[in-house]
């Protein structure tokens, strides 16, 4: 087993097996469509031919007549109900109300008693629509006279976002060279392989829905409020969940409403599972957008100043994108000095798909085009690439013009080990033959772990003894894949002195479990993993004392290890935790040991209007080598190798780190080169897995990850995020190995074979 | 439509079933035998969630006609462990942590089935080409190719 010390510890630095791969390996996991009941009816959504257009009639008689049709459904049903981010943006509709924003918004729904029938019904709802002109391009929609798509909102502007610090023409004109780009970064999907999916079932006790989601606290709230109900009554169920990558499966889906709204109508279980098409038609993706970026920098390589104007297509509704456009700004301070910075971003309405959180949330858009540039005015300068990292990287403690706090950064550290590798040191001497040219990129870049949405971040662990000496962890965190039921687990079996199957860990059912954010912003290991050690520092501070009181010695003094309890420096008398368990369930009346703990980190407010202070709890840095193969004619991009140097502080369960950054450096590559939607006026024409192309086993290269050790005081163990980083550092470093290979900047992504082999073709011309 | 009967052998088990023809052996699978560790993602054969091997065979269920089966022998993830005790793959997808949502593992394990089947001692471009039908979203597929290699040398490979 793969181990790393990070301190002096029995379970924690190990990779430990993920405590659910026994399920997993064997099928035994359940996920939300795996999930029946008796007397289920199935939802299913009809959905919008047109993109825009207003709603002048819907026809439900016929679906309804239909047999094996139990309920239909229409936005009326919802009684104006609407959801979103912030109060302010709440625009979305779990159907579509007198106007229709994108094509694939759901309209009405219907519930039957099977697939088929719920299907066959759908083609039987007669709507009547009155087509309106449509907006697909953001900086089409916020020109003068452009089709509006929220009245709420005349100009377009969903929202937008603006910091400003330093004084950054000053900082220009000091600088030997300025450069001005226009970048773009492409229309992506998160691409879980499971589909949304839930059950529900509307009762005297109220909803109770199992449903594929990795914040299950947020549709519980939504539920609340749509049907009115206290959230006592609100009862969701996490099964195993499918990956989630932000956006949709940290939201409710049109299903989510629909299915408990027919089980209202019904009083019989409803279950919706999406197809694949609905996902790459309806599903958050994204945002696109465009970067109009602006450096300076002295002959030296050091940067002056930075403005970046930020314009994201923010498809028919708002959802989480606020945040979207804060995060696209407040850590571009970040990783490297930056005295001067300023920073306007729009999210503009338009008819297409909702733009929303995905992995590397917001700073991906800017951080590729900050890191291209800076490469590219390092070449104008005739400065190396590394160089040029390592002489702007900052270095901890720091604090950024925009009050954003180091206290760890192995960025330094991650570009001297990329320097001396073989991949960088003997990237010139490669022999290039004639058809493929092969170059090393590199990138260097920063992401918030522990990340805090605003207002409510509460966050908690409760451990409850079990007789025997077993302890049954409760936490509102969800597994949504990444692997954090096993590193919490680990946390308090660490804490307890016990081994790992000694401690059970319950998926969330906002029934029992404590409320908790969501698995978002690589908050889980710090927040939770916080509240998680607090508990079991509180379960053994109770058991401590019963264990005192049997040695007449201080419970300070008592030391739990190896499933024993001992008094310190009296190791023979240990005696088995259980032993010590039984003494103070029964002693008395007989104890019941409760542990408790919720996270108190980064509880200091931060401004969401000007971008102040910090949004996450810790930083990782990540940098990254990447090799590319590019075939000359045809411009086909392969991919063979990425070394990535990650600073997640202490990796809690490497194994588990390891595996996050190569999940998100493959997903970034797929950003870089593979990924993108095919759109005709708002219309998604790739809606499946064959034409919209994620990487392959074929197209991944070989990964190798560094972990840079560090030491951060504002996180439990250390541990700071791992899932994130690596996403972020991706595209700008493949970016930068084709142009190593061609010597030519692509600045939109994804850089496809036709633009390269076109791009090659104009070269020669020259 | 009317069903018709069809006999097959599903993870060792002899077994008869009536089943509208027009069914795909997914839909059987899930629906009808409650086999529910197989999975469906793209129900058009780009995935590979769905795969399960006929007479040895990987094939996506979702792209074969339940009829199909009369007569042969599947194999699904059920199916792999023997009496409690997990297939050497499966033991490799654990140790090396070769998921991480594990939608993709039950396909992903199944095709590694067929692959170290027919050739016990794969190299990498055999390994990648055996499960590029398969699509992880979460892994980047390095930890899947290391379990992949190490149950190949458990199996009795090198
Ligand atoms: S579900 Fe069969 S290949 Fe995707
Ligand atoms: S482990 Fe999630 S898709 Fe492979």
């Amino acid at each position: 087993m793969e181990e790393i010390n990070i301190g002096d510890y029995s379970l924690l630095g190990k990779s430990i097996p993920r405590i659910d791969a026994y399920e997993k390996v064997t099928g035994e996991a359940k996920y939300a469509a795996d999930i029946e009941l008796p007397g289920m009816l199935w939802c299913k959504i009809l959905r919008s031919p047109l993109p825009h257009a207003k709603i002048l009639n819907i026809d439900i008689s016929r679906a309804k007549r239909l047999t094996g049709v139990k309920a239909v459904c229409t936005a009326k049903d919802f009684k104006g109900f609407r959801w979103g981010w912030m109060p302010i943006t709440r625009d979305e509709p779990p159907l579509a109300e007198d106007k229709v924003r994108f094509y694939g918004e759901g309209v009405a729904a219907v519930a039957a008693i099977d697939e088929e029938t719920a299907e066959e019904a759908l083609e039987l709802i007669k709507v009547d629509y009155e087509e309106l002109p449509g907006v697909f391009d953001p900086e089409e929609a916020l020109k003068e006279g452009a089709p509006v798509v929220h009245d709420y909102r005349p100009n377009n502007i969903s929202w937008e976002f603006h910091m400003d610090f330093g004084d950054v023409e000053k900082g220009f004109k000091e600088a030997d060279l300025v450069r001005e780009d226009r970048f773009a970064t492409g229309r992506v999907i998160t691409g879980f392989l499971e589909p949304p999916a839930a059950i529900a079932l509307w009762n005297s006790s109220g909803i109770t829905i199992w449903a594929a989601k990795q914040s299950p606290y947020f549709v519980y709230r939504h539920l609340a409020q749509c049907f009115n109900l206290p959230l006592n009554k609100i009862r969701v169920i996490q099964p195993f969940v499918g990956g989630g990558f932000g956006g949709t499966k940290n939201d409710s889906v049109a299903g989510d409403f629909c299915s408990v709204l027919f089980s209202k109508m019904t009083g019989r279980p409803v279950k919706f599972v999406y197809k694949m098409e609905e996902v790459f038609l309806t599903c958050r993706r994204r945002h696109n957008a465009i970067i109009y970026n602006k450096m300076g920098m002295k002959k030296d390589g050091t940067i002056t100043a930075m403005q970046s104007r930020l314009i994201a297509d923010g498809g028919a509704y708002t959802a989480i994108g606020p945040l979207t456009m804060y995060l696209t700004g407040c850590i571009s301070t970040l990783p490297y000095k930056l005295p001067n910075f300023k920073h306007d971003a729009y999210r503009v309405f338009t008819n297409n798909p909702v733009g929303a959180a995905m992995r590397g949330h917001g700073v991906t858009h800017t951080r590729f085009a900050a890191e291209i540039q800076m490469d590219m005015m390092a070449e104008e300068l005739g400065l190396d690439p590394m160089e040029i990292r390592l002489k702007n990287a900052i270095e901890a403690p720091y604090e950024t013009i925009n009050k954003v706090t180091i206290f760890s950064c192995g960025l330094k550290d991650g570009l001297l080990k990329l320097k001396e590798h073989p991949l960088w040191k003997e990237r010139k001497k490669e022999n290039k033959d004639k058809e493929t040219i092969s170059g090393v990129g590199i990138s260097g870049v920063a992401y918030l772990g522990g990340a805090r949405q605003r207002g409510y971040q509460s966050c908690a662990a409760v451990l409850r003894l079990c007789e025997d000496g077993t302890v049954e962890y409760l936490t509102g965190a969800t597994d949504a894949g990444q692997g954090s039921d096993t590193v919490l687990t680990q946390i308090v079996a660490e804490e307890l002195g016990l081994s790992i199957d000694h401690v059970d860990i319950q998926r969330v059912d906002t029934a029992y479990t404590p409320c908790d954010a969501g698995s978002y912003g690589s908050r889980v290991t710090a927040l939770a993993g916080e509240a998680a050690m607090k508990a079991a520092k509180d379960l053994k501070r109770q058991l401590a004392e019963y264990a005192a009181k049997e040695w007449n010695v201080s419970s300070e003094d008592i030391v739990f290890k190896n499933n024993k309890v001992y008094p310190k420096h009296m190791p023979d008398k240990a005696i088995p935790f259980r032993k010590l368990a039984q003494i103070a369930c029964y002693s008395g009346v007989g104890a019941v040991i409760i542990g408790r703990g919720y996270s108190q980190y980064g509880i200091e407010p931060y401004d969401f209007e000007k971008g102040i202070g910090n949004a996450g709890t810790a930083y990782s840095f990540t940098s990254q080598l990447t090799r590319v193969e590019v075939d000359k004619e045809t411009g086909f991009t392969k991919c063979t190798d990425m070394i990535i140097a990650h600073d997640c502080g202490k990796p809690l369960n490497p194994g588990l780190v390891e595996s996050q950054n190569q999940g998100a450096s493959v997903q970034g590559l797929g950003q870089a080169i593979y990924e993108e939607f095919v759109m005709d006026r708002g219309r998604t024409l790739n809606a499946n897995l064959a034409d919209y192309k994620m990487p392959t086993a074929v197209d991944a290269p070989n990964i190798e990850v560094i972990h840079i050790l560090t030491d951060d005081p504002k996180v439990p163990y250390g541990a700071k995020e791992a899932s994130e980083g690596a996403i972020v550092s991706s595209p700008p470093s493949v970016i930068s190995a084709i142009h190593d290979a061609t010597g030519i900047w692509f600045k939109e992504l994804p850089v496809t074979p036709e633009k390269i082999a076109l791009a090659l073709r104009e070269k020669k011309k020259e | 439509m009317e069903k018709k009967e069809i006999r097959f052998k599903i993870n060792g088990e002899d077994t008869v079933i009536s089943i509208k023809p027009n069914k795909t052996l997914l839909e059987m699978i899930r629906e009808d035998l409650k086999l529910t560790g197989t999975k469906e993602a793209c129900d058009h054969g780009e995935c590979g969630a769905c795969t399960v091997l006929i007479n040895g065979v990987p094939v996506n269920s979702c792209l074969v006609l339940a009829m199909e089966a009369h007569g042969k022998e599947i194999l699904t993830i059920e199916g792999l462990k023997q009496d409690d005790r997990l297939d050497p793959i499966q033991e490799a997808f654990i140790q090396n942590t070769g998921m991480q949502c594990g939608f993709c593992t039950p396909g992903m394990i199944m095709s590694t089935k067929a692959l170290l089947n027919r050739n016990p001692k794969p190299n990498d471009d055999e390994i990648k080409e055996a499960i590029a039908g398969n699509l992880c979203r979460c892994t980047g597929y390095t930890k899947i190719f290391e379990s992949i290699k190490d149950a190949s040398s458990k199996i009795g490979g090198k």
